[in-house]
C-alpha cells in the first residue's frame, strides 16, 4: 500500500520560477529536480501546518485576555449549585409500622490530627483529654509526637464535644464529617434491622436485604413492626428466659389475616450500634434462621389435614392404651391416659400415640403435600438474609410420618409454625409472611396478593374449638387471658443429640391465637433449654413456662391492637366454640 | 555584537554570523523568564511536601548551564554531525524507555523516570526531538529517491516509539509525537486522500486511548463536565489569571499560586498571569509565536528536504508543547502532563529542548551551497 504513495507527486504543480539558491552544477539533473518539486510541496504545506499553529497561539492569547479581564469568562462556574436532587441525605431511615424512627442516619464529626503541624504534643494531648475523658493521655501524646500526617484521634463525637475541641484552638487537630447509622431503640429490633458495617453497609437484617434501596431512596422504609408489641414482647421473654434460666429464647407476634410480622425477637440479642462486639450467639436470629423440632405444636398440623383429608372426624378416636412400637422406636404419651381417646381428648391431652396413628392414617405423601402447602418444608419467604432451611427426614419413612405427627423428625424455624398456625385458625388461607408495611392509602390501588386456601373453612373452624379447648380445660390452661378468648397449643420436645434425645434439654413452646372467635393474632413463645422453678413444680414444658408468656403478652397486647375483651361466657360464643369430648356410642363402635 | 569581525573564520567567528541569532536570543530570554518564574512557583510547592523552600530553584539551575552549553554545542555542529548525534541520542533513549519499563519507579499510576546515577532522567523527553531528525531523514532520502523501504522504516519506528510510550502509559508525548511525524510525512508529500484518512484514524485513537486509559478519560471527563469531579487545579489557574488581571500583583505577592500543585511545572503560566500579569503572558505566548514564525521563514528559504523536515519536526514540537501546556492551563483543552519549554520546572524537559532548538539552529545556520 505504502509503495503507492509515490504517485502522490500528480497532486504537485512544479513552479520552475523559483531556483534552488545555491543547487550544486555537478548534482544530477534528476535529482535536482526531484528535490525541486518536493521542496515546493514541503514548503505549501509548511506554510499551511505553521498558519494552523500560529492560529492556536492566537486563540491561547484571546483567551488570556478574556480570563484576566473579564470575569465573565468564570461566571458560569460560580454559578453552579448543586440541585436538591443532587443532595444526598445518606441512608434512608427504616421506621415501624407507625413511623416511629428505628434505624436513622446522623451526621457526626471524627476527630484527626496531622502531628507535623502540632507544636506541642503534650500540652496538646492533654487539653484533649480534659476535654474528652474517654482518651488515655500517654496514647494521645505518643500519636501526636509520631512523624505521621494523620493520626485518628476519636470517631462520631456529638456536636457539643466538636464545639469543645474548636474552642481549644489546637493547630493541627482537625475534623472529618462522616455519616453513623444510629438505632435509637438500641437492641430492641435487632435482628430484623440488622446492621451495617462502617461503611454504612448492610450485613444482616433489612439493613441487607434494602441494602440497595436504603442507599439509593431517600423515602424511609416502614415495616410492619410496632415498637410498643416489640418492647412488650422483649421484655415479657426477657423476664422468662431469667426465671427459667433458658439459654435462647424466641417470640413472634403474627397478624392472622394479612401475614404482617407485627413484633419478632430472639434472645439473647445485642445492640446494633456496637455489632462489633457482639457475639454469634447474639447475632444469631432464632426466629428465621434456627430450626428446631417443635413437638407437640405440630398438632395443629397433624389434626388438621386429618381432619380437612375427611380421614377422621371430630367425632372419631383412638385407642392410646399402649405405647406404639415401631421396630426400635417407642411412641409414648406423656400425659397417657391409657385408654381410647376422642379426636379433640387427643389434642387436649397432647396424646403422641393418637396423633401419631391420625398420621400414620393419612399417609406419608399426603402429609407431604399438606406440609408442604403450609410452607413448612421450604425456607420462610420472608424478607432476610438470615432464613433456615427446614431439615425433613430423607427418606421419609412411615416411622416419620408417625413421628412429625407430633412433631418430631421435622426441624422448622419458629417464623414458619407461626405462619402456618395462622393459615390454621384464619378460615383456611395461607399468606405470606411480610416485614414491609403497605400504607393504607396505597393498599386500594394495589390490594396485597390473596393467599392460597390450605384447607376447608370448616377444618380451620373445627382447630378454632380445639386450640380454644386446649386452653380452657387442657394442657395450655395458662395462656388463659380472661376476656381475650386465647386458644392454642403447647409444645414441648425434647433436644435431638448426637444419638436419640436429651430428656433434660427441652424446647419448651406455647402457639396461640386471639380472639378465637374470629383470630386476628398469632403468638408464639419458644424458650430454648428452660428450666423449672418451684412455682411451676419442677416443670418446665410448654404449658409451664412458655403458656404463661402467651397469656401475658396477649393481656397487654389486645388493648393496644385494638381487640376488645369479650364475654367468654356468652351464649354465642359458647356456641361457636364449644366442643363434645366423649360422643356417646362411638367408643363401642370404633374398637 | 562588535568584538566579532565579519570576515572572522574561527569556529566560533563562522557560527556567530550563520546562526539565527534571533532565536537564539529569544530561547535566551525564555530561560531567563523561566528561571525567574520558578523562583516565584516553586517555593511554596516544595514547602508543602516538606522540602527545603529553594530546593526546585536549586535543582533548575544546576540544569540550566549544561543545558546552556547542550544548546551552543549542538548548534554549532554541521547537518551531518546533528544527524549521527541524533542517532545515537534515538538509540540511547529507547534503552532508556524500556529500562524504565523494566526498573522505573511508579510515580503518580506510571512508570516514566528511570535513576541514573542520582538523577532522574525522562527518556521520552530525549525521544522526541531525536525521533524527529531520525525521521526527517527517512522521509527525505525516500523522497529524494533513495532506494530504501522508508515509509515503512518509519512506520517501524514510530510504532515501536509509540508502544514504548503507550506502555508507560504516556498518551500526552505519544500524542505529540504523532502528530510532528504525521505533520513530517504530510510535508514529504502524504497524498491528500491519505492525510484524510489519517485525520480519520487519529480521531479512532483519540477515542480509543480515551476508553482504554482511566486517567485520560477521567481528565477529558472532567474537561467536559464542569461540575463533575475534581477540577480543583483548573479552578485554582483561573483564579490567579483573574487576580493578576493586566499588570499583576507584582513579584512574590500572588496569593492563589500558593493552592496549584504543580504551580512550578505545569501550571507556571498562571503564576506567571498572577504575579507579572497579562501583559507578561501575552508577552510569553508572543515570543513562543515570534520564534516559531522566525524558524519558519528560515525553513521556507532552506533548499534542503531534509533539513525542512528535520527543523520543522523540531519547531513544531516546541511549539506545540508550548501550545498544549498554555491551552490545558487556561482550560482550552484537558490537562496534559506537557511543560512550557524553557519555562517550566523539570531537568530532562529542559535538557531535551536544549538539544531539539540546538539541532533547529544547527540546521537552519546559513549554509553555502549544498554543504552538510
Amino acid at each position: 500500500m505504502l509503495g503507492r504513495l509515490r504517485r502522490g507527486r500528480r497532486t504537485i504543480r512544479p513552479r520552475r520560477h523559483i531556483k534552488p539558491a545555491f543547487a550544486q552544477p555537478c548534482t544530477p539533473i534528476r535529482r535536482d529536480e526531484r528535490n525541486d518539486v518536493a521542496l515546493e510541496t514541503g514548503r505549501t504545506r509548511l506554510l499551511i501546518s505553521g498558519t494552523v499553529l500560529i492560529l492556536g497561539f492566537a486563540v491561547v492569547g484571546v483567551r488570556l485576555v478574556n480570563i484576566a479581564l473579564f470575569q465573565d469568562a468564570l461566571e458560569p462556574r460560580a454559578a453552579h449549585a448543586p440541585h436538591a436532587s443532587e443532595l444526598r441525605m445518606g441512608r434512608a431511615d427504616i421506621v415501624d409500622r407507625n413511623g416511629e424512627i428505628l434505624a436513622t442516619t446522623l451526621q457526626t464529626a471524627s476527630l484527626f490530627a496531622n502531628p507535623r503541624k502540632i507544636l506541642d504534643a503534650d500540652e496538646a494531648a492533654h487539653l484533649l483529654v480534659s476535654t474528652l475523658p474517654g482518651l488515655r493521655e500517654a496514647e494521645i501524646a505518643a500519636k501526636l509526637k509520631s512523624n505521621r500526617g494523620f493520626v485518628w484521634l476519636k470517631r462520631n463525637l456529638s456536636p457539643r464535644q466538636q464545639w469543645d475541641i474548636i474552642k481549644l484552638g489546637i493547630p493541627g487537630v482537625e475534623f472529618q464529617s462522616a455519616e453513623t447509622r444510629v438505632y435509637p431503640h438500641g437492641p430492641l429490633a435487632a435482628h430484623v434491622l440488622g446492621y451495617v458495617d462502617i461503611d454504612n453497609k448492610g450485613l444482616a437484617g433489612v439493613e441487607k436485604s434494602f441494602d440497595t434501596a436504603l442507599r439509593s431512596n431517600a423515602a424511609p422504609i416502614a415495616l410492619t413492626m410496632d415498637v410498643r408489641l416489640q418492647h412488650l414482647l422483649r421484655i415479657e421473654l426477657m423476664a422468662a428466659m431469667s426465671t427459667h434460666r433458658a439459654i435462647g429464647a424466641t417470640g413472634i407476634i403474627l397478624d392472622a389475616r394479612h401475614g404482617d410480622v407485627m413484633a419478632m425477637t430472639s434472645l439473647p440479642d445485642f445492640d446494633p450500634n456496637a455489632q462489633g462486639r457482639a457475639s454469634d450467639n447474639q447475632r444469631f436470629n432464632r426466629a428465621t434462621l434456627g430450626v428446631y423440632e417443635l413437638g407437640s405444636t405440630f398438632k395443629i398440623f397433624t389434626t388438621a389435614m386429618a381432619l380437612d383429608y375427611g380421614v377422621v372426624s371430630m367425632e372419631d378416636g383412638y385407642d392410646a392404651t399402649k405405647p406404639i412400637r415401631v421396630s426400635r422406636f417407642t411412641i409414648r404419651d406423656y400425659h397417657a391416659k391409657k385408654r381410647w381417646l376422642s379426636v379433640p381428648e387427643i389434642f387436649m391431652y397432647s396424646s403422641n400415640i393418637g396423633s401419631a396413628k391420625m398420621a400414620r392414617d393419612v399417609g406419608g405423601d399426603a402429609q407431604r403435600e399438606f406440609l408442604s402447602q403450609l410452607g413448612l418444608l421450604s425456607p420462610a419467604p420472608i424478607e432476610l438474609p438470615e432464613v433456615g432451611t427446614p431439615l425433613t427426614p430423607k427418606p421419609w419413612r412411615p416411622i416419620n410420618t408417625m413421628t412429625i405427627g407430633y412433631g418430631h423428625g421435622l426441624a422448622v424455624s419458629p417464623l414458619q409454625l407461626a405462619v402456618g398456625v395462622s393459615s390454621v385458625v384464619n378460615g383456611g388461607i395461607l399468606n405470606r409472611p411480610t416485614l414491609i408495611h403497605r400504607q393504607p392509602e396505597s393498599e386500594a390501588s394495589n390490594p396485597p396478593p390473596r393467599g392460597d386456601r390450605v384447607m376447608s373453612e370448616e377444618t380451620s373452624q373445627d382447630l378454632r374449638r380445639l386450640m380454644r379447648l386446649v386452653v380452657a380445660k387442657g394442657t395450655g390452661g395458662k395462656a388463659a387471658a380472661p376476656g381475650y378468648l386465647v386458644g392454642g397449643k403447647t409444645g414441648t420436645a425434647e433436644k435431638a443429640r448426637r444419638q436419640g434425645y436429651n430428656r433434660r434439654s427441652l424446647i419448651s413452646s406455647f402457639v396461640g391465637a386471639f380472639p378465637m372467635t374470629d383470630p386476628r393474632y398469632v403468638v408464639l413463645v419458644v424458650l430454648d433449654e428452660p428450666q423449672g422453678t418451684t412455682k411451676t413444680h419442677g416443670f418446665a414444658t410448654g404449658g409451664w413456662v412458655a403458656a404463661p408468656v402467651v397469656s401475658r403478652i396477649v393481656e397487654h397486647a389486645a388493648p393496644l391492637l385494638g381487640v376488645g375483651p369479650t364475654d367468654e361466657q356468652a351464649p354465642a360464643v359458647l356456641r361457636q366454640l364449644d366442643i363434645e369430648l366423649k360422643p356417646e356410642g362411638r367408643r363401642l363402635a370404633s374398637y | 555584537m562588535p568584538a566579532i569581525a565579519r570576515d572572522d573564520s574561527s569556529i566560533f567567528g563562522r557560527w556567530w554570523w550563520t546562526v539565527d541569532r534571533w532565536t537564539l536570543l529569544g530561547i535566551g530570554v525564555l530561560m531567563a523568564f523561566g528561571m525567574m518564574l520558578i523562583f516565584a512557583a516553586s517555593p511554596p510547592v516544595a514547602e508543602r511536601i516538606g522540602l527545603d523552600p529553594l530546593h526546585f530553584v536549586r535543582r533548575q539551575s544546576i540544569v540550566l548551564f549544561p543545558s546552556i552549553i547542550v544548546l551552543l554545542f549542538v548548534s554549532m555542529l554541521t547537518v551531518r554531525g546533528v544527524r549521527r548525534l541524533s542517532a545515537i541520542a534515538f538509540g540511547g533513549a529507547i534503552a532508556l524507555m524500556v529500562l524504565t519499563l523494566l526498573i522505573g519507579p511508579e510515580i503518580k499510576g506510571a512508570q516514566r523516570w528511570v535513576v541514573i546515577s542520582g538523577l532522574s532522567v525522562q527518556p521520552s523527553e530525549f525521544v522526541k526531538p531525536a525521533f524527529a531528525i531520525i525521521a526527517a531523514w527517512i522521509f527525505a532520502s525516500r523522497r529524494l529517491g533513495a532506494d530504501i523501504p522508508g515509509y515503512w522504516m518509519s512506520a517501524g519506528l514510530y510504532a515501536a516509539v509509540m508502544a514504548l510510550l503507550l506502555m508507560q502509559p504516556d498518551v500526552g508525548q505519544a500524542i505529540v509525537i504523532s502528530v510532528i511525524w504525521f505533520s513530517q510525512w504530510f510535508l514529504a508529500g502524504l497524498p491528500m486522500i491519505w492525510v484524510g484518512l489519517f485525520c480519520v484514524l487519529g480521531f479512532v485513537a483519540c477515542i480509543g486511548a480515551y476508553l482504554l486509559f482511566p486517567h485520560v478519560a477521567n481528565r477529558i471527563d472532567r474537561f467536559l463536565n464542569l461540575s463533575a469531579g475534581d477540577t480543583y487545579q483548573v479552578d485554582r489557574a483561573m483564579e490567579a489569571f483573574l487576580n493578576g488581571g493586566l499588570l499583576g500583583r507584582g513579584p512574590g505577592h500572588g496569593t492563589v499560586k500558593v493552592y496549584i500543585p504543580d504551580a512550578h511545572a505545569d501550571f507556571i503560566l498562571a503564576v506567571a498571569g498572577e504575579e507579572f500579569g497579562l501583559i507578561a503572558c501575552l508577552f510569553i505566548v508572543l515570543l513562543f509565536a515570534a520564534i516559531l514564525v522566525r524558524g519558519f521563514s528560515r525553513i521556507l528559504h532552506d533548499s534542503n528536504l531534509f533539513v525542512v523536515l528535520a527543523a520543522t519536526g523540531l519547531l513544531l514540537q516546541f511549539g506545540l508543547q508550548a501550545l498544549i501546556n498554555m491551552a490545558s492551563t487556561i482550560n482550552l483543552m484537558p490537562t496534559k502532563g506537557m511543560t512550557l519549554p524553557f519555562i517550566s520546572y523539570g531537568g530532562s524537559s529542559l535538557l531535551a529542548l536544549a538539544f531539539g532548538m540546538g539541532a533547529l539552529l544547527a540546521l537552519t545556520r546559513k549554509r553555502v551551497g549544498g554543504q552538510e
